[in-house]
Parts: C-alpha cells; structure tokens; sequence
C-alpha cells in the first residue's frame, strides 16, 4: 500500500522513490512553494527587505518624509558616537535590562516554586491572578500607572499614609526614580508569564526525584539547592534569553508612562529611534536608521552570546 | 520538542486543586503554621497585583474630583456611569474599538492562514531550500520591532496604504510571527504519512488534502495561534500609532488612549473608563479561556 508513485514531493520519513534534479525537484513540488508564497512575499517585504533597508537608509541624510535620501557615508554613525543623548538612551536601557530581568526571572522562580508545592493552597488561583497583567495591553497599562504613580495618587497616597514619605512622591515625574519606575511596572506586567515558563519547567523535574531527596533526608533548601537547581539551569538559560529579547521591547509602557522624561532620565533607545524618526519637528530617517541598526546589532549580540549559553547548558546537563 | 498546547499537561487546573481533598499531602495531615503563612505571603502579594485593576474600575465610576481628593477608598460615593458614555461618543472610543476588532481579526487570519500553509510543508515535506528557510527564520527570530519600523513605514507608504486598516494589517502580520509557523511545522510533522497517502489514493488533490484533511487535525495549533496573535494584534502599539499619526479615524484602542491623555489630561475619570473599555475585551476573553490561554503558553516556550 505504500508503493502508491509520489508525485507531489516526498513526505520527509518516506523513502525517496529516485533521486531528481534539483530543477525537477522544484518543478514537481511547485505547489509546495504556493503554499509558502504568503509567507515568503510578506515575510520577505515586511521582514527580510527592513532589515536590509535599515542598513541602506543609516548611510543617508534623509530629512522627514522627502522621497529619500542623499548618501552620506558612515556620517550618521560619526554623530551617534558623540550624541550623548544616544548613549543616555543606550545605557538606560542596559539598566533597564541588568536590573528588570534578574528581577524578573529570579521573583518568578520563588513563585513558581511556591505555587509548584502540593501543600500551596488555590493554586490555579493564584496563578490567574498573577498572569492577569500579562494579557492587558502595555500602553493602557503605562496610562493608568502615571494615575496611580501621581503625586495625588493612591501610590503617593499610600506611602504618605503609612508614614514612609512626609510628602506626595511621584516617582515617574522624578528623574532619580523615573526609569525604575518603568522597571517596577514592567516587571509587575510581565512577572506571570515568565511564572508560567517556570511552572512548566518544574513540571519536567520526575516526583520520585523529590522522593528520592526526601528519604535521602535532604531539607527543602539543599534539594533546591542540589536537586532541583542543577535540572533548571538550561530552562534558566532559556527563560533569561526570552526574557532579555523582552527588556529590550518596552516602548509600549514607557513612551506612555514617561515618555521618555522627565529630560530623557528614562529614554530607553527605542524611545530615541521614535523620536528621531516621528516625533522630532524634522524627523531624521537616516540618523535614527543608524540608532535602529545599532540597536539590532544589541539584540543579536545578546541572543548570540545566550545561545551559546543554552548549548553550553545542554552540554552540561546532557539533555534539555 | 513538544509543540502542542493541548497535548502538554504542565499545570494543576484551578477546578482540580479545589476538587481534591488534602489526603494528596500524604506525610502531613494537618496544615501547619508554615502553610497558612504561605497562603497569606501569596494572599498580600495577590492583593497587591490586582490592586491596580481594582482601583481602575473603582476610579471610572468615580468623578475626577473623587479620584484626586478621596483619599484611598475605592467605593465611589455614587457610580458615575456617564464617565463612560463621555469615553465611547464624545472621545470617539466607539470608532477606537471597532478599529481594534477590525485589525486583530484581520492579522489574526493572515497569519493563522500563513502560518498554516507554511507550516504544513515546513513539517512533513522536504524540498530544494528548506534549510535556507529555516535558517533565515531562526537568524531573524529575534528582531526587534524597532529596528523595522522605519522601513515598513516606507514601504507602506509607497504601497499607498500608510493610512489604510490593511496597511496596518499587513504591517502587523505579514512577516514575522515565526513562533506561529514553527508551531505548526512541530504539529505536523507528527501526523502519521497514511493519513495523505489514503486521502491521495481517493483522489484527492494536495489543496483538498490540506483544507479537509490537515488543518481541522491541527485545530489545537489553530486554537494555540489565534490567542497568542489576539494578544498581540490587540496589545500592539507602535506600529498603529505610527501608521495613523496623521490620520485620526484610523486609531486603534492603544493609541486612541494616548492621544485622549495628551488632549484631556485632567480628565482622569474619563481616561479610567476609556481604560477599562480597552483592556475589558482581553481581560474577559482571558478568563473565559484561562486555561487554554496557560497552556499554550507553556507549550509555546517549550518549542
């Protein structure tokens, strides 16, 4: 019954009935390449052609919306070196990403931990709760945080209350505080879902393992220590990848909730990009291409260097 | 490499752990101290992760008066429900909203449809340029949004469709989303071979064998695709506020929002309640589908 002629392409576990010519093989699975043609024109123009523009338009001086630019050499990135609103932007957002995501991934272990206990009680409930800003859109929640951050606020209010401030803070209007508190907001917004990824890492850690720690006598905190740590490491390589690619994306909550002020303390560098590109009275395409590809070359570093550390942790632990 | 939401069991339901009695607990009979102090650790914590939410709806129905001079009571004196008629007429939340339904169904369906086609052959065929793809994917897997804006602005804009609902669609959905196709590729290539080898010996054609055969198999993947697309067409921001800067009709819920803040900033409790008519649709869509929502979390991190 499997000896049925193939056609139509070889499925990739069949045996391959003859060997084909590279230009036969793509004549005959011509409807293969129909079925990626949305994917390889969208994909194409809206993913693969950006990505190459933006090399192309950081050699430019192209002033607004004109149809282009003039060519003017490495120009844009001789001025990215001594813009020091750049690297304001720059290193914001590396506090940013240092402080936010060791938080971040190291809070929602605890959690995970915790919620992960046979004994912990309403635990889908808890859960919930905890994931519920993760699904709520990140500008609306940057708004209604300036509310709840204002001096008149219930924040503010609070503090005041308790007796920890004698006067009304408010800690986004402060350049000290302001980038922190996109820190403690983005952190708070997106806390559940690296619990999530956590709870669904421990659930490959076997219950007799734990068993096993238990008659072998070990307390709670050595079998984390011993037992359930060194199982988690390739899943803690993982999750802080993720997690940095995320950091590096917060335009949504602090163009709303700062905007970048007050005087650039909390412009991280996608805030710069925007502004450079659509909110300056001369918006400059080709300077902000430059900060664009830079930023990219950033986040590939990052995902790069990660990489390496997830086979590194594979390696160690001989499995994943 | 598990793919599937559905066929991954990595979570206790909410119903579950309520269902079962704590015999579970088998070497302790008796909760002890440590127990309920746990439970009010998470209690407080919980208290303070909805708290924002809780004084969101309790400050729409307030007047903007009561919210900078209440104090921290969150029962309004009297709900004021006109904060929210003000926010859906005369700020033009109305016209927001249907443009944010009618731009996350529209990229929801490119790229469920996208990703589906692609995915299909991406997971059970091998043809010339298969590892080039893939390859191109992962490389780009990463790319922040960012860094494409200002080309993608361009490009809309010479396709003439800078100020249109497709070009945004387009914008958001046509490239990218890489995670959605290789969830699709994961899922299919497990299928068994038979199951297009019988179809093909009925005659059936590769497009009949796709849309009748394959994808209703793949509903979980489908299932999996169209809420973490949701998510993200209805959350996005950067992209709709770029693409509609000069064209107000044109504003999603996000970026209406923002505008309504620059224009009104006093108008707290209007701003509360226009607030709440964005985030309600994901919130309720969420806690209807929980469940579903987790896990296909959960599965889509462990690709």
């Amino acid at each position: 019954m499997t000896t049925i002629q193939q056609r139509d392409g070889a499925p990739v576990t069949g045996p391959r009935p003859r060997r084909r010519s590279r230009l036969r093989r793509m004549r005959d699975d011509w409807w293969i390449y129909l079925f990626l043609l949305p994917t390889l024109v969208g994909y194409g123009a809206y993913t693969i052609y950006p990505l190459v523009a933006s090399w192309w338009y950081a050699f430019l001086d192209w002033p607004g919306f004109a149809a282009t630019g003039t060519f003017v050499g490495i120009e844009n990135f001789d001025r990215l070196m001594d813009d020091e609103l750049f690297w304001n932007a720059f290193w914001n957002s590396i506090v940013f990403l240092v402080i936010s995501v060791p938080l971040r991934v190291g809070l929602a272990l605890a959690l995970a931990l915790v919620l992960n206990r046979k004994k912990t009680p309403f635990k889908g409930f808890f859960r919930t709760l905890f994931f519920l800003p993760v699904v709520t859109t990140g500008a609306i929640v940057g708004i209604v945080f300036t509310l709840l951050l204002d001096a008149s606020g219930p924040v503010s209010g609070a503090l005041v209350w308790s007796g920890l401030t004698d006067t009304p803070v408010n800690f986004a209007a402060e350049a000290e505080t302001s980038l922190y508190s996109g820190i403690a907001v983005w952190v708070w917004k997106w806390l559940g879902i690296t619990l999530i990824y956590w709870l669904a890492a421990l659930q490959t850690i076997p219950a007799d393992v734990h068993e096993a720690a238990m008659i072998d006598g070990a307390g709670a905190w050595r079998e984390f220590r011993h037992v359930t740590l060194p199982m988690l490491v390739p899943f803690l390589v993982i999750i802080t990848l993720i997690d940095t690619v995320a950091a590096l994306n917060v335009f949504d909550l602090m163009q709303t909730l700062t905007a970048g002020g007050p005087s650039f303390s909390s412009e991280v560098i996608e805030i710069f990009i925007f502004r450079t590109a659509f909110g300056a009275t001369v918006p400059q395409l080709g300077y902000a291409s430059a900060a664009a590809v830079l930023f990219g070359l950033l986040t590939m570093l990052i995902a790069v260097v990660q990489a390496v550390g997830i086979r590194w942790a594979r390696r160690r632990t001989g499995s994943a | 490499m598990m793919a599937a939401g559905t066929d991954v069991e990595p979570l206790t339901a909410p119903e579950s752990v309520a269902a079962k009695p704590p015999l579970r607990s088998r070497r302790i009979g008796r909760p002890r101290p440590g127990q309920v102090g746990t439970a009010l650790v998470l209690a407080v914590l919980a208290g303070l992760w909805i708290y924002p939410f809780v004084w969101l709806i309790s400050a729409s129905l307030k007047t903007s008066s009561e919210i900078f001079g209440g104090g921290l009571d969150l029962i309004p004196e009297a709900p004021v429900w006109e904060n929210y008629s003000r926010a859906w007429t005369e700020v033009g939340f109305a016209t927001y909203f249907a443009n944010s339904v009618l731009i996350t169904v529209g990229t929801v369906l490119l790229i469920v449809v996208r990703s589906a086609l692609a995915g299909y052959v991406l997971g059970r065929y091998d043809f010339v340029g298969k590892k080039l793809l893939i390859g191109i994917f992962l490389v780009t897997f990463f790319l922040p949004e960012g860094y494409t804006i200002i080309p993608i602005t361009q490009l809309t804009d010479q396709l003439g469709l800078l100020n249109s609902h497709i070009g945004v669609i387009l914008g958001l959905g046509a490239g990218g989303q890489i995670a959605a196709t290789l969830l699709y590729a994961g899922y299919f290539r497990r299928l068994p071979k038979e199951l297009e080898e019988s179809a093909r010996i009925d005659g059936a054609g590769q497009f009949t064998i796709f849309f009748r055969v394959m994808l209703p198999l793949a509903w979980p993947i489908t299932a999996t695709v169209v809420i973490l697309t949701f998510l993200f067409a209805w959350n996005v921001y950067l992209l709709p506020l770029v693409f509609t800067l000069s064209e107000p009709e044109l504003r999603t819920l996000a970026v209406g929002m923002t505008v309504f803040v620059g224009e009104q900033s006093t108008d707290w409790s209007g701003m509360a309640a226009a607030a709440v008519i964005s985030l309600l649709p994901v919130i309720a869509v969420f806690v209807v589908l929980q469940r579903k929502f987790v896990d296909s979390i959960a599965g889509a991190v462990k690709q």
